[in-house]
């Protein structure tokens, strides 16, 4: 698989405070990552690092095996980082005209951009004049110009109204459908769920995590379970070999799984013993779940 | 090269502040004619600048150079916001990450300075070239192309004068600071010089060491061209005064302008580079 970007080892102190520690990971071409992380976890200083704001104390990063020189691979990224800064008197279309110059690519996609970002009608407007949310579009379309080998997004959806936030949303899907290379750094967890292939944990400048979504807990789900005869399950479940942990909350029992099992073979396993279900679903953790289960599990 | 001033250009050109600034200090420039027109009568004497001697070839380099270059304030203002305004609006990281490298982003600005300088050289070559056809008394070609130097200097200064405003528009980040920190700067220099003439060294040794100092230097490249003038020299020997000043523009005031120049780029671009954004 053709590789993008590889961190080796990066690590970034501010005065005593050590932002980023000895981080390493590998963005591979085809997938969407998700960066995921509390706030003040590293993720923007990552990012700012790749991106040749931010000086490295320690480590490295090369882009597409570091055949180039890190500002002509960043003329082949799109990257929006926190908040949109373009020049406020210009307008959209000025500013993206000195994008292009930038990035040395001809302006003819310009109104192509606008259009897919909704902005095309305003076009002619001063980036003054713009909402949080249209300015973030235009940082998108703005990311987008050339089309890039990859798109970067900090925290995309932040300070948007639910609105803003799901128009950047189907903005997103659809460029990731369209199979650009995406990372997405958040701490919105269900932001990253909904798109994201692959993620990066980040705790305290520290990795703890990096690999496929489905992959991140060696879990194979749990059963959520309702009856009338909540004592009799319970004990039935205790002894069964296939459960783990099994909690009650409201009459609602979780019984989380420590092997592979079917929903239909325990919905017949309990009626021959006599137990009737009113409730029956088989479920995966959330990201969220997971990602709190993870950061629980290093903090001890 | 090209690239580079073409992305200034259309940071500058949109932005209407700027506009009117440029466009008033070219304005401003040409305007150093209309001096030809002051004329006054005060009872039986007639006054005629023109009449003056002040548009003679070559002492129009000299005098229109200085005057010229009182203007560059004008200049100045846009180019601290033009450097200041891309820390303010955060327009430099957005640059950086779309891939300008912090060279090129130093290398920008600083092309445009000098072609700043370039094209007021140029402005005040004409003007003068103009007004020295239409009103000196001297018209052969050696008179007229000579003492060219000042042209020179005058760029020489201004690409010093605006270096070193792109470097405080750097440091100060922002615009209105850093104006307040050049004029501050101005007044330190003579601090400075009194402080080294009081307690230090001679007074003579405290102006050496005053004229290598940015500001001092580049105004000791071109010095005040009144003195030089028939009616005031005149004026000066009937009250028994001599005036001796060195008009000349010299070789090694220049260098050391030129010194700060490649300073002021370089700790700009060494302050660009430490900096996280």
């Amino acid at each position: 698989m053709e590789k993008i970007l590889t961190v080796n080892h990066l690590s970034k102190k501010f005065g005593q405070l050590l932002a980023v520690n000895d981080l390493s990971f590998t963005i591979e071409k085809g997938n969407v990552y998700g960066i995921l992380g509390p706030n003040g976890s590293g993720k923007s200083t990552t990012l700012g690092i790749v991106l040749n704001v931010v000086n490295r104390t320690k480590g490295e990063f090369a882009w597409f095996d570091g055949k180039t020189s890190t500002h002509n691979a960043l003329k082949k990224v799109g990257a929006i980082i926190e908040r949109p800064n373009f020049y406020p008197y210009m307008t959209a279309v000025q500013n993206l005209n000195l994008v292009c110059k930038i990035k040395e690519v001809p302006n003819t996609k310009i109104e192509e951009k606008l259009e897919l970002v909704g902005l095309l009608d305003r076009k002619n407007s001063k980036f003054s004049t713009f909402s949080l949310g249209m300015k973030q579009r235009l940082a998108i379309a703005s990311a987008l110009l050339n089309d890039p080998e990859i798109l970067i997004l900090d925290e995309p959806t932040n300070g948007l109204d639910p609105q803003g936030i799901h128009q950047i949303r189907e903005i997103i899907k659809k460029i990731a459908a369209e199979g650009t290379t995406i990372l997405l750094a958040s701490h919105l967890l269900d932001e990253v769920e909904k798109v994201c292939s692959h993620v990066v944990i980040l705790r305290k400048g520290e990795k703890l995590y990096s690999g496929r979504v489905d992959g991140m807990l060696a879990s194979h789900g749990f059963f959520e379970l309702r009856t009338h005869n909540t004592e009799l399950l319970k004990d039935y479940l205790g002894k069964h070999a296939s459960f783990g942990a099994i909690k009650e909350e409201n009459g609602l029992i979780t019984a989380i799984l420590k092997e592979q099992m079917d929903a239909t073979e325990l919905n017949r396993a309990l009626f021959d013993q006599g137990i009737t279900l009113s409730h029956l679903v088989k479920r995966k953790e959330s990201l969220e779940e997971q990602f709190l289960e993870l950061t629980k599990n290093q903090a001890n | 090269m090209v690239r580079l001033l073409q992305i200034e250009f259309i940071k500058l050109w949109n932005n209407r502040a700027s506009k009117i600034l440029i466009i008033s200090y070219f304005v401003l420039l040409t305007s150093i004619a209309l001096v030809a027109a002051i004329k006054f009568e005060i009872g039986p004497i007639q006054f005629h600048l023109a009449d003056q001697g002040i548009f003679n070839f070559p002492y129009i380099w000299h005098f229109n150079t200085f005057i010229a270059a009182l203007f560059k304030l004008f200049l100045a203002i846009v180019i601290v916001s033009m450097m200041s305004n891309e820390y303010s609006n955060k327009t430099i990281k957005q640059n950086l990450i779309d891939g300008l490298s912090k060279r090129e982003f130093i290398l920008s600005k600083f092309l445009t300075v000098i072609s700043f300088a370039l094209i007021s050289t140029v402005f005040v070559f004409i003007v003068s070239f103009v007004l020295g056809l239409t009103y000196s008394d001297f018209d052969e070609l050696s008179i007229i192309f000579s003492n060219l130097e000042f042209l020179l200097a005058y760029f020489v200064k201004l690409v010093g004068f605006f270096t070193f405003c792109l470097f405080l528009g750097i440091l100060v980040k922002r615009s209105a600071f850093a104006l307040g920190f050049l004029i501050l700067w101005a007044i330190i220099e003579q601090i400075i010089f009194g402080l080294l003439g009081w307690k230090l060294v001679s007074w003579e040794t405290a102006s050496a060491i005053k004229g290598i100092l940015p500001l001092e230097a580049m105004s000791n490249l071109i010095t005040e061209p009144f003195s030089r003038l028939k009616a005031v020299q005149s004026i000066a020997n009937e009250i028994g005064e001599q005036v001796n000043l060195d008009y000349q523009v010299h070789w090694y005031e220049i260098v050391v302008v030129l010194c700060w120049t490649a300073l002021f780029v370089y700790l700009s671009y060494a302050l660009l580079k430490k900096r996280d954004l």
